[in-house]
């Protein structure tokens, strides 16, 4: 095995592992806890298929601002922040068994797939496509418009939020 | 390319390690002379007072959405900082004026109220 591969069976373990104490938590700030470490396992996984940008993007989007908004909404809706009831119910079991049956399916589709062996392609390692994307961002050719109208869609959602959830004087 | 996360990495398992040895190793070399005083739950100073596990005010949901909208601008300026000695100014300018667009939601957000902490 290569390095690059025990580390990713390593995160890919983790995140699993924290998938698992999601679902079974009966304290609700706890499972969004372990929800931030199988994010974070995510953006090591983008990081391991060499797309730094996404990975960047996992953390700051989906641990700083989904994972902190569920947070949030645990801490501000539930006068007790915990599940009193059992996390399984008696047909675990049968759930178990189409969940596996699902997973075999789609990892034999996998592997008939010709395209399943398939490595890395070869970038040409001096285009450095984090600046490519900068300079997309603000070029008029690429995606100047769409840069700036996302800047006026946040301000859109900013007014929109503040119009909600502002309390009425 | 992965070597240049191979430090972030190095840093990920060295890091814990710090905080790990100066709350570990006192445990092991400290006296101890608990009293009910000194084992009270500490915050801040304050006494602690009712339940752990309490409901926040909703005022607070306003600032997480507010983080929230600037927190998706990053993601937007981040390849637009990192090309920034690249760019023409005409670049530098929408990236400009990416931001003075934010700043008037800013700006509104101040107006109604919505910073206020209370």
């Amino acid at each position: 095995m290569t390095p690059l591969q025990i580390i990713f069976l390593l995160v890919a373990a983790i995140s699993l592992g924290g998938a698992v104490m999601v679902v079974t938590r009966q304290n609700l700030v706890h499972a969004a806890l372990w929800l931030i470490l199988v994010l974070f396992g995510v953006a090591v996984t983008f990081v391991l298929l060499n797309a730094g940008f996404l990975a960047m993007a996992q953390v700051v989007i989906y641990i700083g601002a989904i994972a902190i908004l569920m947070i949030f909404t645990i801490m501000l809706t539930r006068k007790v922040a915990k599940d009193t009831d059992e996390q399984l119910n008696s047909n675990w079991w049968g759930a178990g068994i189409i969940s596996l049956l699902l997973f075999g399916g789609v990892i034999l589709m996998l592997f008939q797939w010709q395209n399943f062996q398939f490595n890395l392609p070869n970038l040409n390692p001096s285009v450095d496509p984090l600046l490519q994307l900068g300079e997309g961002l603000v070029s008029p050719n690429a995606f100047l418009l769409p840069f700036e109208i996302a800047s006026v869609l946040l301000v859109a959602a900013l007014i929109g939020a503040i119009m909600v959830a502002r309390e009425r004087k | 390319m992965l070597n240049d996360w191979l430090f972030i990495g190095i840093l990920l398992v060295i890091a814990p390690i710090v905080p790990l040895a100066a709350t570990v190793i006192p445990d092991f070399i400290g006296p101890r002379k608990p009293s009910r005083l000194k084992s009270q739950t500490y915050e801040c100073g304050v006494e602690t007072e009712g339940e752990t596990w309490i409901q926040f005010k909703v005022q607070y949901y306003i600032f997480t959405l507010i983080f929230l909208i600037f927190d998706v601008e990053l993601v937007f300026l981040y390849p637009w900082a990192v090309a920034f000695n690249q760019l023409t100014l005409f670049g530098v300018l929408e990236g400009i004026l990416f931001i003075l667009i934010l700043v008037a939601g800013l700006v509104y957000a101040w107006r109604k109220g919505a910073l206020e902490w209370f």
